[in-house]
């Protein structure tokens, strides 16, 4: 996206407040994919990372398929987001102990989580869904991997470095989501391909 | 061609012979020899070959079966792997017209465009189109004879081969124990669905649909008053405009539907998946159905859903409708929703081993 604002990790809370619904944003810097297993395991247990400063840091709803080499390094072979909605009972939690800047996924959240981002500072970045090639060239380096042994290679903690990696913002920290606003315009037209009236707000 | 085997002098061992006829699988699912039958008689039922000495030429080593489990690994693999790594022609077509309706520096219009060029990278790379490689789902059509079991073990061995090789994701999860299986194929995955046609070739089609899309998809039941949506074919109609809605943007749209009014809840949602195999510019045979697909979609599309619910014109790409009978108690509407990735192929095996792929 061309036009698109570049973002470099850690996003520091007036970074992430000055982001409005509808931005078009590339961020670079420290990005962990964490789905449902994980959010799961993170809220029964909060595991600590010491070695890991998630603060500011993206977190990115995504079960990538990754291949060992020879070498024993990982590559990533395809990388695009998974529906977010999953983990509307964990997130707001999530974001509160980890400190996460963003969080980015596909089909956005629920209100629980556009409370959280106000609450704690933090927005929800919107990837392509299905574009894995295009966003896995954007991992230049696996940094690492967490509970890779107990979640499976979809589900594991991976840790990327990205660059420029495309996103819109769906949901800031000021409480607007581009969803809500979709989901309102939609309604109205199937009230009216459906003859119904609109029903009371 | 054939490779043939130095005739055994007279009598060879039955279990020998099962080894030999396995041997020559070349790689590109092209198998070698042409032998139409692929029924494999148990060397436990077979007469005994030294009862029948005499007529020589029953008494070769038989060839490599094209519908057997090993060249059909090799088939199906390809199959996968063309099925993951690129796109149909007809989907990439839709989306570049969607994509030049929208407006200029749009959202919409710049998320189409990722769209086309992640397919183009992924074809040229020879990786998957999305991380999410999907159920394979296989319908496979075969000559009378053929082993049903050699189909369904060589789609999950070949499904196996694919993941270990990076074109499908381990993407098999044991519900029970919540482990991944690895590489391995799961209990009732691939899903595979094998019927007899009268040709002498096999047909295999596949098709690969992600969870998000897959987790989109609905079943009604007639009526339903919110929606004014009662037993007939208007009433389907609002059913599936309200499905598109729910939806938003959230199964990957543009996405394509599958509907089928009719059936029970398990054969109506499965002849609704089966409605994906279909190509965009397949119009139902029946004429109330394809009028349905075309208002359908110009409707759905009025919505302003877009491209991954970011807003725009673009919604959906195709409806594909289809009815089953019913009870007269009954009447679903079963809506299978598949993400603008549509990864489907499909392979025409001839009786001789000829493989010929397309999409």
């Amino acid at each position: 996206m061309s036009l698109a604002r570049k973002l470099t990790t850690p996003l520091t809370p007036e970074v992430v407040r000055s982001l409005k619904r509808g931005d078009a944003v590339e961020v670079s810097g420290l990005m962990v994919t964490g789905r449902d297993a994980l959010h799961k395991l993170w809220v029964k247990t909060w595991p600590e990372y010491p070695d890991l400063d998630l603060r500011g840091a993206v977190l990115y709803h995504c079960g990538p398929v990754m291949r060992k080499e020879k070498n024993g390094s990982w590559s990533v072979l395809a990388a695009g987001p998974t529906t977010s909605i999953r983990e509307e009972p964990y997130q707001a939690a999530v974001i509160g102990k980890y400190g996460f800047g963003g969080v980015v996924g596909k089909g956005g959240m629920g209100l629980k989580t556009l409370a959280g981002l106000k609450e704690h500072g933090a927005v929800y970045l919107h990837a392509i869904g299905g574009a894995a090639q295009v966003l896995a060239q954007r991992v230049v380096r696996v940094l690492g991997v967490r509970h890779l042994e107990e979640l499976g290679v979809p589900e594991a903690m991976w840790i990327y470095e990205v660059k420029d990696f495309p996103l819109i913002v769906t949901m800031d920290a000021h409480g607007d989501s581009l969803h809500e606003e979709v989901r309102k315009g939609s309604k109205e037209v199937l009230d009216e391909l459906l003859g119904r009236k609109k029903p009371a707000a | 061609m054939a490779q043939k085997k130095p005739k055994k002098p007279a009598r060879p061992v039955p279990a020998k012979k099962g080894v030999a006829r396995r041997e020559p699988v070349p790689a590109k699912g092209r198998a070698v020899r042409p032998r139409p039958v692929a029924k494999k008689p148990s060397p436990a039922t077979k007469p005994s070959p030294a009862k029948k000495a005499g007529p020589v030429v029953a008494k070769k080593p038989v060839p490599s079966d094209p519908f057997g489990e090993k060249a059909l690994v090799a088939t199906f693999t390809e199959l996968i792997r063309r099925a993951a790594t690129s796109m149909p022609p007809d989907i990439l077509a839709a989306i570049e017209a969607a994509r030049d309706r929208e407006a200029e520096g749009s959202v919409a219009r710049e998320t189409l465009g990722v769209l086309l060029e992640n397919s183009r990278i992924a074809a040229a790379t020879s990786r998957p189109v999305c991380q999410d490689t999907g159920m394979p789902l296989f319908e496979v059509a075969v000559p009378r004879g053929v082993s049903i079991r050699a189909i369904e073990k060589a789609a999950a061995k070949a499904t196996e081969v694919a993941t270990a090789t990076g074109y499908l994701r381990p993407n098999s999860v044991d519900t029970l124990s919540g482990k991944n299986t690895g590489n391995a194929p799961g209990r009732g995955m691939p899903i595979v669905h094998v019927h007899e046609h009268s040709r002498s070739g096999l047909k295999a089609d596949l098709i690969l649909k992600g969870g998000g899309c897959e987790n989109v998809g609905a079943q009604y039941s007639l009526p339903n008053s919110e929606l004014g949506a009662d037993r007939d074919l208007d009433g389907v109609k609002r059913i599936v405009l309200d499905a598109v809605f729910q939806a938003q943007g959230k199964g990957c749209s543009p996405g394509i539907l599958g509907v089928c009014m009719g059936g029970d809840r398990a054969s109506g949602m499965g002849e609704a998946k089966r409605q994906l195999f279909r190509k965009l510019g397949d119009r139902s045979p029946e004429p109330a159905l394809a009028a349905a697909e075309e208002e359908l979609l110009t409707k759905g599309n009025l919505l302003g859903v877009g491209p991954m619910g970011f807003g725009g014109k673009t919604t959906l790409l195709g409806v594909k409708m289809s009815h089953l009978a019913r009870l007269p108690a009954s009447y679903f509407v079963s809506v299978s929703y598949m993400c603008w990735a549509t990864r489907r192929a499909s392979v025409e095996v001839s009786s001789s081993g000829k493989a010929v792929y397309a999409q």
